[in-house]
Parts: C-alpha cells; structure tokens; sequence
C-alpha cells in the first residue's frame, strides 16, 4: 500500500512528465520543465507538510 | 513554444483524427504525429495515474446529481476507453468509504484532464500549430 508521501511523489512524476510533453515542443525543454515541476510539486509537499504539522500543534 | 509551422504541418483528411484519438486512448494521439516516445510516456503516466487511483479505491463517477459530480465526472469521461472498460467491468467503488478512496478518485479525474491535454497536444501537432 502506498504511503501518503509516496503517492504525493508518484503523483507529482507522472504529472510531471505529461505537463513536460504538452506544454513546451523541444525534447530538452520538455525535460527541463518536467524536472522543475517536479521539484516544485514534490517540494510545496514537503513545505506544506511541515507547515500543517507545526500549525497543528 | 507553439509555433506556426506551415511546413510540418500534414494535412489529413479529417483534422481532428489525432484529438478523438489521443482521448480514446491515452498517447494514441501523438503515436498517429509519429511522435513514439512521446506517446509511450503519455500512455504510462495517464494508465499508470487511472490505474493507481482504481487500486486505492477511489470512485468512478457515473451521475450528474449535483454540479461537483457534473465536474467529476467530465474528468473521468477524459480517460477515454480506460473510463468505459472500468465502468463496464464494475470497478472503482462507488461511496467513498476508506481514506484512500479520496486520494484515488482525485488520481483518476486527474488521469482524465490530463487525457485531454495530451489529446489537445496532438491535435496541435497534427494541425502544425504546435512545432513538431
């Protein structure tokens, strides 16, 4: 079974590869989006994450 | 990024062969603008989404009671075939019941807007408004 976390990180990847391929027409800006929207996905996760945890306290 | 190019463009018969698809089948799309690999990673990360989403229980919308499952559902018809073979076979559970469930029903609208995205993508491609 998957984790939270882990599903976040699969999610973010496949999310990732489909916005690379559709939104820009070079293969290595395509490559280069993808890697950055899966940074910003998988790091607003772990941000957000910890901001949830310390406003819950 | 989308370019005008009047040289790449083919011209088919019918225009919009690569969008219907591209929908039906995820990648199916840019598999007919001969764009393989493209087409390939299309299909793995939009089936792989779908196919996530079923396996954590999430619910297959089939209703247009209320507005939210007009929108649900739009999502999940933009999974194509996936959608109608799901539905057909019985799967995706219909009240959310486990916590899971939420986080799968939300994969497999995803799945689907993302569907039509690519499908539109290829489109693109196939009419040349989109650089190849």
């Amino acid at each position: 079974m998957l984790s939270h976390f882990s599903a976040v990180i699969l999610f973010s990847l496949f999310v990732s590869v489909v916005f690379g391929i559709t939104q820009r027409s070079q293969p290595r800006q395509m490559l280069i989006y993808g890697a950055r929207c899966f940074g910003l996905f998988a790091l607003s996760a772990i941000v957000l994450s910890w901001l949830m945890m310390l406003l819950h306290r | 990024m989308t370019t005008k190019n009047a040289k790449d463009a083919v011209t088919p018969r019918f225009e919009y062969d690569a969008l219907l698809l591209g929908w039906l089948v995820p990648g199916a799309g840019h598999l007919l603008c001969r764009k393989p690999v493209r087409a390939a990673l299309l299909f793995v990360s939009i089936t792989s989404l779908f196919v996530l989403g079923l396996l954590m229980q999430g619910k297959l919308y089939s209703s247009a009671a209320d507005l939210l499952d007009i929108l649900g559902l739009a999502g999940d018809l933009g999974n194509g075939v996936l959608f109608f073979i799901s539905k057909l076979a019985g799967l995706g559970t219909l009240p959310v019941q486990v916590t899971t469930a939420d986080y799968g029903t939300r994969f497999v609208v995803v799945a689907g807007l993302l569907n039509f995205m690519a499908a539109v993508d290829a489109h693109n491609l196939r009419i040349g408004r989109k650089a190849a």
